[in-house]
C-alpha cells in the first residue's frame, strides 16, 4: 500500500491501489477499462469527500504533520516571484531553520519568512526538524526590521513543532529570542500577516506569528503544547495525545470559532499535499486581498488594531 | 478486643497518640541544608533560610507585602478579573476543580496578584506570582490582571516591577493562554516605549511561556540565586538530546554566566536593589534606609 496514506485514509489507499492496478491490466491486455477505472476515482473522490468531512482533532494533527505537506520552500516557488534569499542572524549563525528575504506577492515587494521543516532525512537533520534555535529567531528578527526600515509588508508562513529545546538554545537564551520577537513585532511599523501552514507548536511559533492578520490552513493545527506533552503532563500517559488534542481544541475551524484565528483557508480535497500548485495559488490570492485591505488602513491605525488585537484575548465576565 | 486493648482504655490511646507530634507548623526543614528551622523565623526572613541562604518558594502576597513599604497604601489591581473555564477542560481532573482547589489553598483568585503602592516612598506597581496556584501558570485572567497593571503604570507614569515563579502557559485554557504571551509582550513593549522602567525578577522556577515573554523582557533581570529559568524543561531537554546536562544547567548563575540577566540578588536585599535602580532610572533622590532590613 502506498505509504503517503494516513491510516484514516486506507479506504482510500485500497480504493487507488485497485485504479492502478486496472491502468496496468488495461495497458497490457487492451481491454477497455476505461470506464471502470473512471467509476472508481469518482467513487475514491467521494469517499474522500467523506472521510475529510469528519475528521477528528488527532486525525487533523496527523495532516498537520503530513510528511508530503508543502513547506516553505514550495510555498516560496508557487506563491512568490523573485525570492531572494537572506541569512544570518550577524551575530552567530546562518540560522538554518527559519529561512527568509525580500520577495514579490503579485509583483508587490514584501518580506518572506517561514520556517523550513525539510524534506529529505538529510535536510530534515541540517533543518534541525523544523525547530528553530535562538538564532533562526534573532535571524527573523533582524529581517523584519529591515522590512520595516524599507517599508515591506511581512508574511510569515509557519510550520514547526516548537523551539528547539536543547542545552545550546537555551545556553543562547532561547527565552529571549522568542521574547523579543513578540515584544518587536507587537509595535513594528508594516503590515504582518502569519499564516500556519502545518503545526503551530507553541511559543515557536508564536515567535514569527505575532501579526495583523493570523490565517490558518484547513489543516493545520495551533497549540500551546503538543498533544503528547499535554498528556503526558495532564493525563501522565502520552497516549492520550488525541484526547488533548480535542480538549484543546487545535484545529483551524475550532480556533475560528473561539476567535483565535481570523480565517480558515480552505485546502484541496485530501490535503495541500494532493494538489500543493492549487494550495499555493488559493493561498496567494488570499494573501494578496488580505494585504490590499491592510494597506488601506494608516500606520497609526494598523498599530492601534494590531495592539487591540492582542489585548483581547481576556475572560469573558463571569 | 484484646487484653491489651482492655488494659489501655481507648482514652488514654487517643491521648497519647495526639502528643505524637509537635502541633503543625512550628517547625520547617529547609529544602537546601536540611537544618530544622523555626517557622516564625523563616517567615520573618523571607523564607530564606538563615543558616545556608537557600530561597524557598514565597506566596505572591507575602511576596508583594515583604517588597512594598508596609505603612502606606496598597491598592489591588485587577483583582475583579476571575479565570474562566472557556474550553470546558478536562483532563484527569477538570480544570474548574483544579481552579476551586488552587482558590482554596492559596486564599487567591489567580495565580497574579497586581499592588500599586510604594517602595521607599517611590510609587510603583509591582505583580508576583504565586507558584501554588496551578504552578503560577499564564491564563487569560492571569494575562488580563499583568496588563491592567502596566496600562497603570502607563496611565500614572509609573514604573512596573514583577517577580516570576511559573510553570508557563496555563494548558488547561489551550491557545489563549499561548496567546498571553504576546499580549503581555505587547502591553511591556507600550511601557518601554513611554520611557516607563520594567524590572523583572525571576524566582525558582521561571519557565516556558512565562520566561518566553514577559520575564526576559525586563530592561533590568534580577534572579534569585539558584532559581531554575529556562525555556525548556530539562527533561524535555535530556528527552530530546539524550544527554546528561551539565552541573547547575539552567540555574541563575548559569544564566549570569551566560549573559540572559543582570544580576543574582538575595531577597532580602531586593527591596533596595530595586529602590536603588529605580530612582536613577527616575532622575530621584538616593531611597533613605529608614528600616532595619
Amino acid at each position: 500500500m502506498n505509504l503517503n496514506f494516513l491510516d484514516f485514509e486506507r479506504p482510500i489507499a485500497e480504493l487507488e491501489d485497485k485504479i492502478e492496478e486496472l491502468r496496468r491490466v488495461g495497458v497490457d491486455t487492451e481491454l477497455n477499462l476505461f470506464e471502470e477505472i473512471q467509476r472508481l476515482e469518482h467513487k475514491s473522490k467521494e469517499l474522500t469527500r467523506h472521510i475529510f468531512a469528519s475528521l477528528t482533532p488527532a486525525q487533523t494533527v496527523q495532516m498537520a504533520r503530513h510528511p508530503l505537506r508543502p513547506n516553505f520552500v514550495d510555498y516560496v516557488a508557487n506563491i512568490f516571484t523573485d525570492f531572494v534569499e537572506l541569512q544570518g542572524d550577524r551575530h552567530f549563525s546562518k540560522g538554518f531553520t527559519i529561512m527568509g528575504g525580500p520577495a514579490r506577492l503579485n509583483g508587490v515587494p514584501v518580506m518572506a519568512i517561514g520556517i523550513q521543516k525539510g524534506r529529505s532525512t538529510k535536510e530534515k537533520v541540517e533543518r534541525n526538524f523544523g525547530m528553530p534555535k535562538p538564532e533562526d529567531y534573532r535571524k527573523a528578527l533582524r529581517l523584519m526590521e529591515m522590512a520595516e526600515r524599507f517599508k515591506l509588508p511581512i508574511i510569515t508562513l509557519v510550520d514547526t513543532p516548537g523551539a528547539y529545546p536543547g542545552i545550546d538554545a537555551e545556553a543562547r537564551n532561547q527565552s529571549e529570542a522568542i521574547a523579543r520577537n513578540l515584544f518587536v513585532m507587537s509595535q513594528l511599523k508594516t503590515p504582518i500577516i502569519s499564516v500556519i501552514t502545518g503545526e503551530g507548536g507553541s511559543g515557536g511559533a508564536l515567535a514569527i506569528a505575532v501579526g495583523d492578520r493570523v490565517l490558518m490552513l484547513q489543516y493545520s493545527i495551533y497549540s500551546v503544547i503538543s498533544p503528547e506533552g499535554c498528556a503526558s503532563i495532564l493525563w501522565k500517559n502520552p497516549e492520550k495525545a488525541s484526547d488533548a488534542a480535542a480538549a484543546m481544541g487545535v484545529t483551524a475551524d475550532r480556533l475560528n470559532q473561539l476567535g483565535l484565528n481570523d480565517k480558515v483557508v480552505q485546502e484541496p480535497l485530501g490535503g495541500a499535499h494532493r494538489d500543493p500548485v492549487k494550495m499555493a495559488e488559493t493561498l496567494r490570492n488570499t494573501l494578496y486581498t488580505e494585504l490590499t485591505e491592510l494597506k488601506k488602513l494608516s500606520l497609526p491605525e494598523l498599530l492601534e488594531r494590531r495592539y487591540k488585537r492582542l489585548l483581547k484575548h481576556h475572560p469573558v465576565p463571569a | 478486643m484484646s487484653w491489651l486493648q482492655k488494659i489501655f482504655p481507648t482514652k488514654v490511646k487517643v491521648e497519647a497518640s495526639s502528643k505524637k507530634g509537635v502541633p503543625e507548623g512550628v517547625w520547617s526543614k529547609c529544602e537546601g541544608c536540611k537544618a530544622v528551622l523555626y517557622r516564625v523565623e523563616l517567615e520573618r526572613n523571607l523564607e530564606v533560610c538563615p543558616k545556608c541562604g537557600h530561597h524557598q518558594r514565597l506566596g505572591g502576597r507575602a511576596y508583594l507585602h515583604a517588597f512594598l513599604d508596609k505603612d502606606q497604601e496598597k491598592i489591588e489591581i485587577g483583582a475583579q478579573i476571575k479565570p474562566v473555564d472557556l474550553l470546558h477542560f478536562r483532563d484527569s481532573k477538570k480544570y474548574k476543580d483544579r481552579l476551586t482547589a488552587a482558590q482554596k489553598a492559596t486564599g487567591e483568585i489567580e495565580a497574579l496578584i497586581v499592588l500599586k503602592g510604594t517602595v521607599y516612598k517611590m510609587p510603583l506597581v509591582a505583580a508576583a506570582f504565586d507558584f501554588r496556584f496551578i504552578g503560577g501558570s499564564m491564563g487569560a485572567a492571569l494575562g488580563e490582571r499583568f496588563v491592567l497593571g502596566v496600562e497603570t503604570c502607563i496611565n500614572e507614569r509609573l514604573p512596573f516591577v514583577c517577580f516570576c515563579a511559573s510553570g508557563g502557559a496555563r494548558m488547561q485554557e489551550g491557545l489563549v493562554s499561548l496567546m498571553q504571551m504576546a499580549k503581555t509582550s505587547a502591553a511591556l513593549a507600550k511601557l518601554s516605549a513611554q520611557g516607563l522602567p520594567f524590572i523583572s525578577v525571576l524566582m525558582d522556577p521561571t519557565m516556558g511561556g512565562v520566561s518566553a515573554s514577559l520575564a526576559m523582557l525586563g530592561d533590568v533581570i534580577i534572579a534569585e540565586p539558584k532559581a531554575l529559568i529556562g525555556f525548556a524543561g530539562p527533561r524535555v531537554i535530556e528527552q530530546t538530546v539524550r544527554e546528561t546536562l551539565p552541573e547547575g544547567f539552567q540555574r541563575s548563575e548559569f544564566l549570569l554566566e551566560h549573559g540572559a540577566i543582570d544580576m543574582i540578588v538575595d531577597r532580602r536585599e531586593l527591596r533596595m536593589t530595586i529602590a536603588s535602580l529605580l530612582s536613577k532610572f527616575l532622575g530621584k533622590n538616593e531611597p533613605v534606609v529608614e528600616e532595619v532590613v
